[in-house]
C-alpha cells in the first residue's frame, strides 16, 4: 500500500495544448494518504475518469509527476504500478471459473500455487462467492460479476491502491446498498487505499473518508460529507451535493443586511463583504422551516417523496426548495424561517469564510 | 385510454409476464417499478405492440389493437441508450416523425422549434447528436417523442445513463413537458426514489407479476404485499419475523411491540422503513431497542446506520450526522404506529 | 377489423421459385441420374445404389478424397492462425486502418480464374517473376513436373487469395471487444499471450467458427485454380474431387458415376461442416 502524490498534473487529449480550455485536467496537486478511502465526485466531462486513469497508468499525463510513496511512477506501466481497478461494466474472463478469475492476477505474477490457493479462498470468503468458486464466470449476473472484478483487486496482497470507476452503475438499487456497505467494511478491515470515481453523491459521500468534488478539470473542494454539505466552498458544490441542491439567492448588500426584493435577511457576523463582486446567499432546503413565522412565500407545489416532502416555493419571485417532514401541513399563509447559523455567503460563486 | 386485459407473455415455457390487467387513463403518468428482469421492458413491448401477447388483449380507446403492427399505432418510445440518427442534425432528428407523417414544412418548423425550446435544445438544432453531451442526446430523443404527438409514450429507463444531477433536472421537467400533450406516459425504472419523485401512478413488478397498481404515494405508504413493500423501498425495507400472542408481537430480536387487537395470534412478518427508526422517541408508541452498529454511512445531512437485527441486516435512516464506530451499542426507537404487518405468506394486514 | 393476414407470404414466392429452379430442380436431376444407367440414345435403366457402391470402392475416388482432405487441412492450419495473427497486428486507429483494410480486400476482389492465371504465369520458371527468381537462386522449381511444387504453388496461391477473409472477419471480431477488457488485463498483469488466450480468443470464437466453416467448404470445393494452373497434374497429383468429377461427367460422359460422386461429395461437405460447427460451439450455453 502506498500514498499517492499528484504533483502538478495536467492533461490534454489533443496535441500541443495552448489555452487552458485545451486541458481536460487543468492542474491537480494532491496527495492521497495511505489507507484512506477517497471519492472523486463530479458531472460527466469534469475530468474525474481521466485522473483515475492517470493514477492507474492507463493514461500518461501531459505534464506533472506521479509518486507512489517516494517513487516516481509517471513512466511506469500499469502492470509495474501494482494497482487494481474496477470498471463501470463488470470485466470477467468468460472461459474461466470464478476461482480461476481470482487466481489470474496472481498467476500472471508467478506467485506460488499454494499461496494462490489460500489467497483465492480468502477472497472468495470476503466477497461471498465461495459456493460458486467452480462455476463458469459467464453464467453469473451483473452484481456477482462485479464482485469478481473487485475480488481480482483484493486478491493481491501487495496492491498499492484499488481504483473504482463508477462500479455500481449497472447494479440494481437494492444490491447497491449491499455492495456499497460491504465495500466500506472491506476498507475498514483491510485498509487499502481506495479511490472511487462517481457522479452519484450518495455513493461518494457514504463511501469515502474524503470526497473531492471536481468541476471542469479542477478540484473545487476536498472534504468529508459534513463539510461539503454544511460549508460548500463554491456554489457548484452546494448545487451538486444534496437533493435538491442548495438554494442560491442573488442578493443586494445593504450594510449588514442582504436584500431580496422587499425582504431583508441579516448577514452572518464575521463575514466581510468585498466590494464589486456579485453576492449570493446559499441556504440548504434542510435548513429552511415552513411555517407561520419568517419571510412570506408563495408555494408552487409540494412533492411527496415518501419519507419527506419537498416544497417548491417562491420568495420574492426567486425559486426556493424547502424540505419538510413526511406528515407536514402546508399553512394557508406560508412563511419560511431560515436557520441563521447555516447561511453561506458567496462572492462570485466562492464562499466567504467567516472569522469568528 | 390503454387497457391490458389478462395480457400474458410466455416464451419457451418461461413466464415473462403473468396474466395482467391494467388500465391507464389518457394524460396520466404511470411508473413501472421493479428490479432488472422483473418484466418492465416486456410489459412496455406488449403495450407498444412490438410483441404479441401469448394470451389476453390490448385495447386502445375502446378498440382492440392486439397484434396490430406497431407502425399502425401512434406510439413513441425512448430507451436507456440514446437512440438518434447520427447523420442528421438535431433539427432533422426531431422532425423525422413529422416528415414520415408528411406534415407541411411550416408546421414541422413550428413544432420542432417549440419542442426544442421546451427541452432547451434551441442552440444545438444544427449540430449532429454525437457532438452533444449525453443529456442533450437524450433530450433530442425525448423531443422526437414529444413532436410525434403520440397517444402513448413509453420511456424505458430513459435517465439511467445520465449523471445524477442531470437526472434530477430532467426528471422534474419530463412530467411537465408531456402533461400538456395529453398522452399516456409510461415510465419504467428500477429506482424507488425516481418513482416517488415522478409521482403519478405506480405499478410495482416482481418476476413478471404486477403486484400492485395505484397512485404512487399510496403504493408506497400502503403496499398490499411484502414483495411490493420491498420493491418500493430505498434504502431497503427492514423485515423481521414476529409471533403475536395476546396484545403484543414478540420479535426475533427479543423485543415486543404492541399489536392490533383485531389480529389472530400466530406468526407474522413485520416491515419497518429505515426512516421510521430513530435515535429519539418519535411519539408515545415508540419502542426502544439496542443495536450493535455494523457500519455507518453519512451523506452530510443524513446518516445510514446499518446493524444486524434478528438475523437480518437492518438500516436506520436518520437526519443529521451521527458517526458510530462498528461495534458501538446504540439505543434506537421503532415507531410502532408505522410498522407494517404482513402474514407469513406476505399479504399486508391493516396495522 | 382483421389484424392479421397471410398475404405477405406471396412476397417470398419469387424467391422460392428462384431457389427451386436454381437449386432444388438441378439437385433432383442429379439424384435422378445417380440411380440410373444409360447406354446413350436416351434410354435409362434403374441401377439402384450401384453407382454409389462403385464410387465408394473406386480407388480413384478415395485418393481424390484424401487429396481434398489433406489440402483443406493444410489450408485451415495455415490460413486461420495466420489470419488471426495478422488481424492482431493490424492498427486499431489512425490512417493505417483504411489502408490495411483496402490492402486486405484486394485479393478478394480478383476473380478465381484470374488468380489462377496470375500465379500460373508468376510461377513459370522461364518467364515468371517467382519461378525465374527461384531458378536463378538455384532451386529447381517446376510446378508442371514436380508434384510437391505443384501442391506448394496451389497452397501459397490459396493462402494469398483467402487469408484476407479470415483477417477481415477476425478484425471485426476484435474491434467489438470493449476497452475495459484490455485495461483490466493490463491491471491484472496479464502477458500478451494470456491476453490473447483469455480475452481475444474467447471473444473471437464465433467469428472463427464462421471463418473455419467458410474456408473449409470453399477449399474442399476448390476447382478453378488447379484447373487453370496444373490441370490436375502432374499425373493425378492435384486431381481433386471437383476436377475428377468434371472429367468423369464431361470427358468420360459417365453421368451416373458423376452424379453419385457429386452427391457423396455434397454429403461429405455437409457432414464435416456439421462436425466443425458442433465441436466449435459446444462450449456455448
Amino acid at each position: 500500500m502506498a500514498a499517492i502524490k499528484l504533483d502538478h498534473i495536467r492533461h490534454a487529449y489533443g496535441p500541443n495544448p495552448v489555452s487552458r480550455d485545451d486541458y481536460a485536467l487543468k492542474g491537480v496537486d494532491h496527495t492521497f494518504e495511505d489507507g484512506s478511502a477517497y471519492a472523486l465526485l463530479g458531472p460527466s466531462g469534469c475530468g474525474k475518469t481521466s485522473l483515475l486513469n492517470i493514477i492507474s497508468g492507463l493514461v500518461r499525463p501531459s505534464e506533472g509527476q506521479l509518486y507512489f510513496d517516494a517513487h516516481d511512477v509517471t513512466d511506469l506501466s500499469t502492470r509495474e504500478r501494482n494497482i487494481a481497478q474496477v470498471f463501470q461494466f463488470p470485466v470477467v474472463y468468460d472461459t474461466m471459473t470464478v476461482a480461476e478469475n481470482l487466481a489470474f492476477p496472481l498467476r500472471n505474477r508467478r506467485i506460488a500455487p499454494a499461496e494462490i490457493k489460500t489467497r483465492v479462498a480468502e477472497v472468495l470468503e470476503m466477497i461471498g462467492l465461495t459456493a460458486m468458486a467452480n462455476k463458469k464466470a459467464r453464467g453469473l449476473n451483473a452484481d456477482q460479476k462485479q464482485k469478481i472484478s473487485l475480488g481480482r483487486g483484493l486478491v493481491r496482497a501487495d496492491v498499492g491502491a484499488i481504483l473504482f470507476d463508477e462500479p455500481l452503475t449497472v447494479i440494481d438499487p437494492h444490491m447497491k446498498w449491499v455492495l456499497r456497505s460491504q465495500l466500506k467494511q472491506l476498507h475498514r478491515q483491510f485498509g487499502h487505499t481506495m479511490i472511487y470515481v462517481t457522479h452519484d453523491q450518495t455513493e461518494a459521500l457514504t463511501f469515502a473518508d474524503k470526497v473531492m468534488v471536481m468541476f471542469d478539470g479542477e478540484i473545487v473542494q476536498i472534504g468529508d460529507a459534513t463539510q461539503l454539505f454544511n460549508e460548500p466552498a463554491h456554489t457548484f458544490v452546494g448545487y451538486f451535493i444534496g437533493s435538491p441542491g442548495m438554494n442560491v439567492l442573488p442578493v443586494k448588500v445593504d450594510g449588514r443586511r442582504a436584500l431580496i426584493g422587499q425582504q431583508a435577511i441579516a448577514l452572518p457576523s464575521g463575514v466581510t463583504i468585498p466590494a464589486g463582486k456579485s453576492i449570493e446567499l446559499g441556504i440548504r432546503p434542510e435548513h429552511l422551516t415552513l411555517g407561520r413565522a419568517g419571510l412570506p412565500i408563495t408555494v408552487d407545489r409540494v412533492e411527496d417523496v415518501g419519507r419527506r416532502r419537498i416544497v417548491r416555493a417562491r420568495l420574492e419571485g426567486l425559486e426556493l426548495a424547502i424540505a419538510a417532514p413526511e406528515d407536514a401541513d402546508i399553512p394557508a399563509d406560508p412563511h419560511v424561517a431560515i436557520d441563521a447559523g447555516r447561511i453561506g455567503v458567496f462572492a462570485d460563486s466562492w464562499r466567504l469564510e467567516s472569522r469568528s | 385510454m390503454l387497457e391490458l386485459r389478462q395480457v400474458a407473455k410466455i416464451v419457451e415455457g418461461q413466464t415473462h409476464i403473468a396474466p395482467t390487467s391494467l388500465s391507464l387513463e389518457s394524460g396520466s403518468l404511470n411508473v413501472l417499478l421493479g428490479p432488472s428482469l422483473s418484466g418492465k421492458t416486456s410489459l412496455l413491448r406488449l403495450m407498444a405492440g412490438l410483441d404479441k401477447p401469448t394470451s389476453g388483449t390490448v385495447w386502445e380507446n375502446g378498440k382492440d389493437v392486439t397484434g396490430l403492427s406497431v407502425r399502425k399505432r401512434n406510439i413513441a418510445m425512448v430507451y436507456q441508450q440514446f437512440v438518434n440518427y447520427p447523420a442528421m442534425t438535431v433539427f432533422e432528428n426531431i422532425a423525422s416523425p413529422l416528415r414520415l407523417a408528411k406534415t407541411p414544412a411550416a408546421e414541422i418548423d413550428r413544432k420542432v422549434r417549440s419542442a426544442a425550446e421546451l427541452l432547451r435544445l434551441t442552440p444545438y438544432l444544427d449540430r449532429t447528436p454525437l457532438t452533444l453531451s449525453g443529456g442533450q442526446q437524450q433530450r433530442t430523443a425525448l423531443a422526437r417523442a414529444l413532436v410525434k404527438g403520440a397517444g402513448l409514450v413509453l420511456l424505458d429507463e430513459p435517465l439511467a445513463n445520465l449523471d445524477y444531477k442531470l437526472r434530477e433536472e430532467l426528471r422534474e421537467e419530463l412530467p411537465k413537458i408531456f402533461a400538456e400533450s395529453g398522452s399516456i406516459l409510461v415510465y419504467a425504472t428500477t429506482e424507488p426514489t425516481e418513482a416517488l419523485l415522478l409521482g403519478g401512478n405506480t405499478a410495482t413488478l416482481h418476476e413478471g407479476h404486477v403486484t400492485q397498481f395505484g397512485p404512487t404515494v399510496d403504493v408506497f405508504r400502503r403496499p398490499n404485499t411484502l414483495t411490493t413493500a420491498q420493491a418500493f423501498s430505498d434504502p431497503p425495507l427492514n423485515t423481521i419475523a414476529a409471533h403475536k400472542s395476546g396484545a403484543s408481537f414478540d420479535l426475533d430480536g427479543g423485543l415486543s411491540l404492541a399489536a392490533p387487537k383485531t389480529l389472530a395470534d400466530g406468526p407474522y412478518v413485520l416491515g419497518v422503513r429505515p426512516h421510521h427508526l430513530s435515535l429519539s422517541a418519535q411519539n408515545k408508541s415508540a419502542q426502544p431497542l439496542t443495536a450493535k452498529v455494523a457500519i455507518t454511512e453519512i451523506t452530510g445531512s443524513e446518516s445510514f446506520v446499518h446493524f444486524p437485527f434478528g438475523g437480518t441486516d437492518w438500516v436506520m435512516l436518520t437526519p443529521g450526522v451521527h458517526e458510530f464506530e462498528p461495534g458501538d451499542k446504540v439505543s434506537l426507537y421503532i415507531d410502532a404506529a408505522r410498522v407494517m404487518v404482513f402474514s407469513p405468506d406476505g399479504q399486508a394486514l391493516g396495522a | 377489423m382483421k389484424p392479421w393476414n397471410n398475404r405477405a407470404w406471396f412476397l417470398v414466392l419469387p424467391m422460392l421459385l428462384l431457389v427451386a429452379f436454381s437449386a432444388v430442380i438441378p439437385l433432383m436431376t442429379v439424384v435422378n441420374y445417380s440411380v440410373q444407367d444409360t447406354f446413350g440414345d436416351n434410354k435409362f435403366f434403374w441401377a439402384g445404389v450401384e453407382w454409389f457402391r462403385k464410387t465408394l470402392h473406386s480407388e480413384r475416388f478415395v485418393s481424390a478424397l484424401i487429396r481434398n482432405l489433406i489440402f483443406s487441412g493444410i489450408i485451415l492450419a495455415v490460413e486461420v492462425p495466420l489470419g488471426v495473427l495478422i488481424a492482431l497486428r493490424m492498427p486499431k486507429k489512425g490512417i493505417g486502418v483504411p489502408i490495411c483494410l483496402v490492402l486486405m480486400s484486394l485479393p478478394l476482389l480478383i476473380p478465381f480464374n484470374v488468380v489462377g492465371t496470375i500465379w500460373q504465369v508468376f510461377g513459370r520458371n522461364d518467364i515468371g517473376l517467382l519461378g525465374g527468381t527461384l531458378k536463378s537462386l538455384g532451386f529447381d522449381y517446376n510446378y508442371v513436373s514436380n508434384p510437391v511444387h505443384a501442391w506448394v504453388t496451389l497452397i501459397v496461391m490459396d493462402v494469398w487469395h483467402w487469408t484476407s477473409l479470415v483477417v477481415l472477419l477476425c478484425y471485426a471480431g476484435l474491434a467489438s471487444i470493449p476497452d475495459a477488457y484490455y485495461q483490466a488485463a493490463q491491471i491484472d498483469g496479464a502477458s500478451g499471450w494470456a491476453r490473447f488466450r483469455y480475452i481475444q480468443l474467447p471473444k473471437l470464437s464465433r467469428v472463427l467458427t464462421i471463418a473455419v466453416l467458410l474456408r473449409f467448404m470453399d477449399s474442399f470445393m476448390i476447382y478453378t485454380e488447379p484447373f487453370v494452373v496444373t490441370g490436375g497434374g502432374p499425373g493425378n497429383a492435384t486431381t481433386f474431387l471437383s476436377i475428377d468429377l468434371v472429367k468423369m461427367a464431361t470427358r468420360e460422359f459417365n453421368l451416373g458415376g458423376a452424379a453419385a460422386m457429386s452427391l457423396i461429395y455434397f454429403l461429405i461437405i455437409l457432414l464435416v461442416s456439421w462436425v466443425f460447427y458442433t465441436v466449435m460451439t459446444r462450449h456455448e450455453d
